[in-house]
């Protein structure tokens, strides 16, 4: 176990990926490539899940775009996010926040947290 | 054969500079060590027997304990022949990993795969088995079915794929590729699963 810590360790970069919990608003800039051009776009969306441990760790963000539930699996590692802004903290009582899947409007929103804290976890 | 013996270490995911994340296997191959040198003279072919793997003292005999001794070497976990190593190596030198491989090397991993134990065709050979439990089906659903007719050939052939031991064998899995190398640890990591283990010994041959 010793020697698959040291590779992530020397292969993968979490250190510049600030905190946030399931529940948080956050935009995710991240660089895409389109033929050889590069840019970068942002997703902004509820994280709905932290999954994983270490380095090899991934979150989902959930946004709702024109109607259409979107999800984006990020790994912690990845070298191709740029930034994260943690815009709102979120009041939830759970880490895996797969029900919003079901809900639409304002049912699906999520309090924000008072403390600035976010409760879950 | 021209490659390497190394312990898995186990599976974690790295990004490529082209940004892929892709799934490594980590083969820690520590430098393995020349015990025996075959030339035409000696031996009627030339090959080298490189070996690695620390073993307890106790555990070898009296012939493994001797034929190491000729090398200046402890004794050894495994040894095995390579006939087609580009370096030239005298008898008890080591060879490390970047003098045999690099990075984006094509190599076939060879171990022994882990034991499952006696098995059903449906897991061993991948019969679909029966698909309904209903239509008259009872403790039919993972049976191998029909094994032989009974007039002709009135036997069952040989070599028929039954029920059996599944895992614990040799496997070569081959073109895989090396995704890095880290060079001060030892540490190979290739692309895709390798047979084994957690810590079973693997034979990382290249192409």
């Amino acid at each position: 176990m010793d020697l698959i810590k040291y590779v992530e360790n020397q292969l993968l970069d979490i250190s510049r990926i600030p905190e946030f919990n399931s529940g948080d608003t956050i935009i995710v800039s991240y660089k895409i490539v389109e033929g050889n051009k590069e840019r970068i776009q942002d997703f902004r969306g509820d994280v709905i899940n932290i999954r994983g441990e270490g380095k090899t760790k991934t979150f989902t963000v959930r946004k709702v775009s024109s109607g259409i539930g979107v999800e984006r699996i990020f790994p912690f590692g990845s070298p191709s996010i740029t930034d994260i802004k943690v815009v709102k903290k979120g009041h939830v009582r759970r880490a895996k926040l797969f029900y919003l899947r079901k809900l639409s409007g304002k049912k699906a929103r999520i309090k924000e947290s008072s403390s600035g804290i976010s409760k879950s976890e | 054969m021209n490659g390497l013996i190394g312990t898995k270490i186990g599976m974690t995911s790295i990004f490529t500079t082209t940004g892929e994340y892709i799934a490594c296997t980590v083969v820690e191959a520590s430098p393995n060590i020349v015990t025996q040198v075959k030339t035409e003279d000696s031996d009627g072919y030339s090959s080298l027997q490189l070996s690695y793997g620390s073993v307890k003292e106790k555990s070898a005999n009296n012939a493994r304990k001797g034929h190491f001794a000729k090398a200046n070497s402890a004794p050894l976990k495994k040894s095995a022949e390579f006939n087609n190593i580009k370096v030239n190596k005298n008898l008890g030198e080591s060879i490390s990993i970047t003098e045999i491989f690099k990075e984006g090397d094509t190599v076939h991993a060879m171990g022994v795969s882990k034991g499952k134990g006696f098995q059903g065709v449906v897991k061993r050979h991948g019969f679909g088995g029966v698909q309904n439990a209903t239509h008259g089906q009872h403790n039919r659903q993972r049976a191998p079915g029909s094994i032989g007719a009974s007039s002709y050939p009135s036997k069952v052939v040989k070599g028929l794929r039954m029920a059996g031991q599944k895992g614990c064998e040799n496997i070569k899995v081959r073109n895989l590729k090396i995704a890095r190398i880290l060079e001060d640890k030892n540490l190979l990591l290739i692309k895709g699963a390798i047979p084994g283990h957690k810590g079973s010994l693997v034979i990382i041959e290249k192409q």
